[in-house]
């Protein structure tokens, strides 16, 4: 399988301050990845470094995307090469309609005119799935949206804009059982119907139990101590990290 | 909305015509601001005597008046021999395209306006086009016995005569300000409508660029009065932007609504930004009347601007909804000043202001219950948002309450632009630019929703066009 995304001894900074201590990781297309760790760790940042936020300065060490070097290319070059991020706290924005904010994505990656109608027929079928509140789409982005509906707000636009590589960051916290089910589906029909690749962030692994997972890695203070496969997960799940702390 | 920007370039051609055309058949005499030029711009309008009169008077106040103190936006750039000049323009004042300054140049290519059209401007025939669409509004309104024409031409007829001069500059005096004086000495062009008693007009009246009449139309008057339970909406709009090198405009505008009359004025200002703009505007409401101000100031290189409500009946009403940006080089002292001076009135203010690349946008308002305004009710909400460190906002709110019976609110804030929620947009695959003018647009979305829907998307298309240019 082709490689999709590559990063190669990649140190992040934040504020002078580096918080990544040379990342190796591969993720070919089609392959979902986990990362764990606990609380401080760097997983955020690992994600905010590959989207490309420029307060996330990458040092030393490189961003591969299809074979691209994009490690300094801005995040809209990295989103219309096709890489997602699932906002923790997505940012609530007045004024712009989340219906709006998806077609003027969408437009903005493909550079041309999408009909609205077709649009809001697209847009409707995935609100249905997502089981969000139609009355959503004319909303301001994430204003008032409670925590669930900000969640699956981000998966939405993850199955409108349908990228290669969608990095979920901690997409599963603070939601409630049934959330985490429909959120789980939405993600599902990504990797499977779409067969797009997956970075999930996460310290549980409720999200993971309906997900196929190729490779999972353990990031500790800034460094990956432990890959495998998807019987880390479960082995994490049962017994802590602790043995994969290194 | 294609037949508007034609509207607004026929409308520039003709004012640019005229106005050379004027300057140099009729006012070559040396400069300076003295009574025999104001009886000279007396004479050539025909006003009667007792406008002469008056504008001599205001030309004393004028000249005896001396310049404020600087409490807002300097002042000091402004030339009075320059403005003088402007009033009486002299041959060595151009007004060719070449002139324009780049930045307004290229707003209006960016803004749609066909190259064929903008070639037409120094033409006389497509105005002809604009002008029977006017007249055509004209006689529908008329035929409600609603009046719409110029100060000077309503002058001149004796059914409204009587009403100019019982009206005149009585809501703003020469005395209230120097700029109201110079005002009233040498006015020039607007508006004069009168809405009848009961009739609710529907459509609009728009007047563009009125300043661009003939003459020197940067002291243009307008007069409105709207009679007991009439409506009208007044589109002012001087989204156009100037061309010549006049730097002051100092207008006035007086306001009438009657008895359970509504009134709402719109208003798009984006001068050069070489202009200061010291304009006057001011409303006085009757019982149950409400006025509602909605104001966009985008251009000019200083602007001063606070219209005005004088609840002067039981139970009337104001409602103000502002706009203001200010970029590079610009200093935008704007709100609003509310008079409560009758019981159980009400007002409402809420203004957005946006500043960025250095330029300074401080809300001023004024909110004064007077001890007779029992029951009044007052709510002041204001937001700024800056682009960038370089930028400033203020926020001047003034609350005078003389009655212990009052319900009065003031809220402020003010913020910079989040980098987070630019990269919130970008990570979709939006442009740095594009987002940065999304979240401008998102934060004018509940102002620009008031005004009229062309001037809403003329107004998303000036912050685009503001915001190419401003990053990185």
């Amino acid at each position: 399988m082709a490689s999709l995304l590559r990063t190669d001894d990649l140190h992040v900074s934040v504020a002078d301050k580096e918080i990544l201590h040379g990342i190796d990781l591969e993720i070919n297309e089609g392959e979902t990845h986990v990362i764990m760790g606990p609380n401080g760790a760097g997983k955020s940042t690992l994600g905010y470094a590959v989207m490309g936020h420029p307060n996330y300065n990458s040092d030393s060490g490189k961003i591969y995307f299809r074979g691209n070097d994009i490690t300094s290319d801005s995040a809209d070059k990295r989103a219309k090469a096709g890489i997602y991020l699932s906002f923790q706290n997505p940012v609530e924005i007045p004024g712009i309609s989340l219906s709006n904010f998806i077609r003027t994505s969408l437009e903005q990656r493909t550079g041309t005119r999408i009909k609205l109608w077709d649009f809001k027929k697209a847009l409707a079928k995935e609100m249905e799935l997502l089981n969000m509140d139609p009355s959503y789409a004319d909303r301001d982005l994430n204003v008032g949206f409670s925590g669930g509906e900000k969640k699956k707000a981000e998966i939405l636009q993850l199955l409108m804009l349908n990228p290669s590589l969608a990095i979920l960051d901690e997409t599963d916290s603070g939601l409630d059982v049934d959330a985490v089910k429909t959120v789980s589906e939405g993600v599902g029909i990504f990797q499977k119907e779409k067969g797009g690749a997956l970075l999930i962030i996460t310290h549980s692994t409720r999200i993971l139990e309906a997900l196929k997972v190729d490779k999972a890695h353990v990031l500790v203070n800034g460094k990956i101590t432990a890959s495998g496969g998807e019987e880390m997960v479960s082995d994490i799940n049962e017994n802590g990290f602790e043995k994969y702390i290194g | 909305m294609e037949k508007k920007e034609k509207v607004y370039v026929d409308d520039i051609d003709r004012s640019l015509y005229d106005f050379r055309y004027e300057e140099k058949d009729v006012y070559k005499v040396e400069n300076g601001l003295t009574p025999d030029i104001v009886n000279e711009i007396s004479e050539k309008k025909h006003d009667p005597e007792w406008m002469r009169e008056f504008r001599l008077h205001c030309l004393e106040v004028y000249n005896n008046r001396k310049m404020a103190d600087n409490w807002g936006p300097s002042i000091e750039g402004l030339d009075m021999d320059n403005i003088i000049t402007y009033i009486r323009p002299n041959t060595d004042m151009k007004n060719s395209w070449n002139e324009v300054p780049d930045d307004i140049k290229n707003t209006f290519e960016k803004l749609g306006i066909p190259d064929a059209e903008r070639k037409s401007l120094a033409g006389v025939g497509a105005q002809y086009d604009s002008e029977i669409v006017y007249h055509n509004v004209r006689k529908e309104v008329a035929e409600q016995g609603v009046v719409y024409t110029d100060i000077e031409s309503a002058l001149q007829d004796e059914r409204y005569a009587g009403m100019i001069k019982d009206h005149f500059m009585k809501l703003v005096p020469p005395t209230d300000h120097k700029f109201a004086a110079l005002h009233g000495a040498v006015w020039s062009g607007g508006s004069f409508v009168f809405v009848p008693e009961g009739v609710h007009l529907d459509i609009p009246l728009q007047s563009y660029f009125r300043l661009n009449a003939k003459g020197a139309g940067q002291f243009e008057h307008t007069l409105i009065i709207v009679s007991d339970n009439a409506y009208l909406h007044f589109i002012e709009g001087c989204s156009a932007p100037k061309y010549n090198v006049a730097n002051l405009h100092a207008g006035c505008v007086e306001l009438y609504v009657g008895k359970n009359a509504k009134l709402r004025y719109s208003t798009i200002e984006n001068w050069s930004k070489n202009m200061y703009n010291l304009n006057t505007k001011r409303a006085v409401v009757s019982e149950g009347g409400t006025i509602e101000w909605v104001s966009g100031s985008f251009g000019s290189h200083v602007s001063y601007l606070y219209p005005t409500s004088i609840l002067n009946g039981r139970g009337s009403r104001s409602e103000f909804t502002g706009i203001t940006f200010a970029g590079k080089g610009q200093n935008l002292d704007t709100g609003s000043k509310v008079i409560h001076n009758a019981p159980d009135t009400s007002s409402y203010v809420n203004t957005k202001s946006i500043s960025k690349s250095g330029g300074i946008s401080t809300f001023r308002n004024a909110v004064i219950v007077n001890s007779n305004a029992v029951g009044a009710k007052s709510s002041v909400s204001c937001e700024s948002l800056m682009l960038d460190s370089e930028s400033r906002s203020d926020t001047i709110p003034a609350i005078v309450v003389n009655t212990n019976d009052a319900d009065i609110g003031h809220e402020a804030k003010i913020g910079r632009i989040s980098d987070e929620a630019v990269f919130y947009l970008m990570s979709r695959g939006i442009s740095e630019e594009e987002a940065k003018a999304m979240i401008v647009r998102g934060f004018a979305d509940n102002v620009s929703k008031e005004l009229p829907l062309e001037y809403a998307v003329e107004m998303n298309n000036l912050i685009r066009l503001e915001m190419v240019g401003s990053i990185g």
